[in-house]
């Protein structure tokens, strides 16, 4: 294939991302690169070693529907087209126990010493094309997929039809081995479904059953076809003349999902009871096969590249981009592109224009010779640095160094600073100051939203990355919550002071709420974590003053969790309306007469 | 703060969008009347053509050294507005944005007057905000000219092969022991049969 030719690509298979660090234009990337065992270069795959491989495990690439030895080619257009030994299932790591490729091969291409390489680059881009997995339907046991062997998934049926299964592209059903001569298809099995799967349209299934349908009448004329379904979805080019084709061509489609699927245990044929939704209530069919379709779910093993780059991710489990209509490529993260199905379940075709676009957009970086950086970060003011090395300890980059023993003032490697303010939160002698974020424009802020009737006001603090486009969200959704909330954004919660706090109650604020990024989310490493526990100093210090620890809230909400910030907005609304004004006047003459 | 605060404010009706919940008139007179501003002006549509040329065109008329825009997310149009006052040699990190229409318009269109107090603070809690407002410059950083391309299914490979056309080198990292995904799996695919 083209990827492993082309000149520009430096395709590394069997490997994994282990760390990404820097900042659009300028990321650092670090890989590593499994064994495979076998010289990629020097192998001319000519099959000797997997003759004389005594063992023989099921093949993952069709679904365990046919066999390969330990050591092989995953399929025969494998991209690149190099053997590989599974490290699990291989004799040959025990030298007393076999040994029989290696002396086989004519060109030395086997090492079982072979070890893991950690490959190191940077990048100035990164597309994530993560894509989803196939649902497994066990859980859904009325079906009976793990008990009746008649009953296969969409997949498996894409396996036993292709030419490289082991039928050789002969459908067969698997009991007797013989062609079956009825069918049916359930449709949406793991979609559209809120208690198991997932709860959204995986997009796809209703057209792959349409084109099995028409795939088995064009083949086996005689085969009887029935697709129990919900709605079928065929909104795409081309993709309702496809479903009237199939129609046409004497598919039977049956409106409703059936309840159970049992198998008459002499015949092992599948008897079905389904409520036809377009009939007569229940009905009945007995069946040769029967055939899941199967959506899509997020990979399980997503979750460290999405930590690695700080994505955030539906309630579904799908990436989060920056805006659903107009910037559906782009992940918050600066340089960062979604393709495929790691962003929602797509065609080949959505995925394809998709991947396009990505490309599209990250070339639009790479193709300048500089970017500019957001002037957001830390400056100290040498006067008031004490040189105490606190900022030096919280700062999640590194980005500060001092010389404590000198008594050198603080400073800041502006390239390494993303601005996440918490070294100005936590100095204890204001020496550090945000550029864009100060303290006199976040008071000024708090100042002005507090003037007039600050008992009506609930102060929400809200980081740029999560809780402030998670309230953006609900505006676009037009959600309705209470009109109290008045917003100040931050870039980080991290850059949240207790001074801020303490200042908004002095004035008369009811309630504050600091809302951010969950911390697995947070773009900032863990400074969203070093916030929550100034909160929590913070709350012990207003306990002792005799002030509500509960004035003073905190609440992760990401940028996809709508419903979660309308309700902690209905919650801290009715909270509001319980603190009087007699206690907001306790409040204000406590702090007042507190020097800090 | 030695030099002389001037700020306009623009506000934004976005069509209905912002107008149809928010008296975008008193929220003009509303703010003319904060300390500081010097110029106040309502727009059908603040980020059109019109409405960008109308904030270049105030910015010299009335000297403003701060820009407030009372329109929509900073998230969406906060770049729209930055490149439009550098383009008559503004620095970008005075202008300030009140978020009226997600945080207030869309939110609130079933209690009107709630609404209009709401938008009230948030364009004073921005104007307050901008008057401390200060000209940054930002750090530029050359650029690697290679990207990374997680994930070898059919989108890492049309992305890598897009990239690698468009003369960037890639590097592509597949978990798998071959590139292909899922896709590799199939047999046939639609809405052809191939």
């Amino acid at each position: 294939m083209d990827v492993g030719r082309h000149p520009k690509i430096n395709l590394l298979a069997y490997s994994e991302v282990e760390d990404i660090s820097g900042y659009i234009g300028n990321f650092k990337v670090k890989v590593r690169k499994k064994a495979r065992y076998v010289d990629e270069v020097e192998c001319t795959s000519c099959d000797d070693c997997v003759d004389v491989c005594p063992v023989v495990v099921p093949k993952e690439h069709q679904l365990g529907l046919a066999s390969r030895k330990a050591i092989y080619i995953p399929f025969p257009q494998a991209v690149p087209a190099s053997y590989i030994i599974d490290e699990e299932n291989c004799l040959g790591f025990n030298p007393i126990a076999c040994g029989k490729c290696a002396e086989k091969c004519d060109k030395n291409c086997i090492d079982y010493d072979a070890k893991d390489e950690i490959v190191e680059f940077d990048v100035g881009s990164i597309i994530v094309a993560s894509g989803l997995d196939v649902y497994d339907p066990t859980e859904f046991d009325e079906y009976g997929y793990t008990r009746f062997e008649n009953v296969l998934t969409s997949m498996e049926l894409e396996i036993l039809t292709g030419p490289g299964g082991v039928t050789k592209g002969k459908l067969i059903r698997p009991t007797d081995r013989k062609v079956p001569k009825s069918i049916g298809f359930i449709q949406c099995v793991g979609s559209r479904c809120e208690s198991r799967g997932t709860a959204y349209c995986s997009n796809i299934c209703c057209m792959n059953t349409i084109k099995d349908t028409l795939l088995l009448r064009e083949y086996y004329h005689d085969i009887d076809c029935k697709v129990f379904y919900m709605d079928i979805r065929a909104f795409g080019k081309g993709f309702e003349d496809f479903y009237r084709r199939s129609k046409a061509l004497g598919v039977e489609y049956i409106r409703g999902i059936p309840g159970d699927i049992r198998e008459d245990p002499k015949t092992k044929n599948l008897i079905l009871s389904v409520e036809n939704t377009t009939g007569n209530g229940i009905e009945e069919y007995e069946l040769d096969m029967v055939v899941l379709s199967v959506g899509m779910v997020p990979r399980k093993d997503s979750n460290s590249i999405n930590k690695l780059l700080t994505l955030q991710t539906t309630s579904d489990g799908l990436l989060m981009e920056v805006h659903p209509k107009l910037t559906p490529i782009d992940a918050p993260t600066a340089g960062v592109f979604f393709a495929g199905c790691c962003e929602a379940p797509k065609d080949i075709k959505d995925s394809v224009t998709q991947a396009s676009g990505a490309a599209a957009r990250a070339a639009s970086i790479l193709s300048k010779d500089k970017v500019k950086i957001p002037a957001l970060t830390a400056t100290v003011d040498d006067d008031l640095c004490k040189s105490c090395g606190i900022c030096v300890k919280v700062c999640p980059y590194s980005a500060i160094t001092i010389d404590m023993k000198a008594k050198e003032p603080a400073k800041i490697i502006e390239a390494a600073c993303k601005g996440c303010g918490t070294c100005a939160s936590e100095c204890k002698f204001d020496a550090i100051s945000m550029k864009h974020y100060n303290d006199a424009q976040i008071i000024a802020q708090i100042d002005a939203i507090l003037e007039e009737n600050p008992e009506e006001k609930v102060l929400v603090f809200a980081c740029n990355w999560c809780s402030y486009p998670g309230a953006d969200l609900v505006g676009i959704s037009r959600m309705q919550y209470p009109t109290s909330s008045r917003i100040i954004r931050i870039m980080c919660t991290g850059r949240l002071d207790e001074k801020f706090i303490l200042h908004a109650l002095k004035l008369g604020a009811p309630i504050v709420l600091m809302s951010g990024c969950h911390p697995a989310d947070c773009h900032y490493i863990n400074a969203s974590l070093k916030a929550q526990l100034r909160i929590e100093k913070l709350w012990n210090k207003l306990e002792r003053k005799g002030i509500r620890p509960e004035r003073v809230q905190f609440e992760w909400i990401s940028a996809s969790e709508v419903g979660k910030f309308v309700k902690t907005m209905e919650e801290l609304e009715e909270f509001r309306k319980s603190v009087t004004k007699k206690e907001i006047e306790e409040t204000k003459k406590i702090l007042s007469k507190s020097k800090k | 703060m030695s030099e002389n605060v001037r700020i306009g404010v623009f506000v934004c009706e976005c069509g209905t969008n912002i107008a149809s919940t928010i008296d975008c008139d008193k929220l003009v007179e509303y703010a003319k009347s904060l300390p500081d501003v010097v110029f106040s002006i309502k727009n059908r549509y603040t980020c059109a053509e019109p409405g960008q040329q109308e904030i270049q065109k105030f910015i010299k008329e009335e000297n403003l050294n701060r820009v407030v825009i009372a329109s929509c997310t900073p998230k969406m149009h906060e770049p729209t507005f930055r490149n439009c006052v550098i383009d008559v040699g503004f620095n970008p990190y005075l202008v300030e944005m009140a978020n009226i229409r997600e945080h207030c318009s869309w939110v609130h269109h079933n209690e009107k007057s709630a609404a209009n107090v709401k938008a009230r603070d948030l364009v004073n809690s921005a104007v307050s905000r901008a008057r401390f407002l200060e000209p940054q410059k930002e750090l530029e950083v050359p650029v690697t000219h290679s990207a990374l391309v997680i994930g070898g299914g059919i989108a890492g490979i049309q992305s890598a092969l897009d990239l690698a056309e468009s003369g960037f080198d890639v590097h592509l990292v597949e978990k798998e022991a071959s590139i292909g995904g899922i896709m590799a799996q199939l047999n046939k695919t639609y809405p052809t049969i191939d």
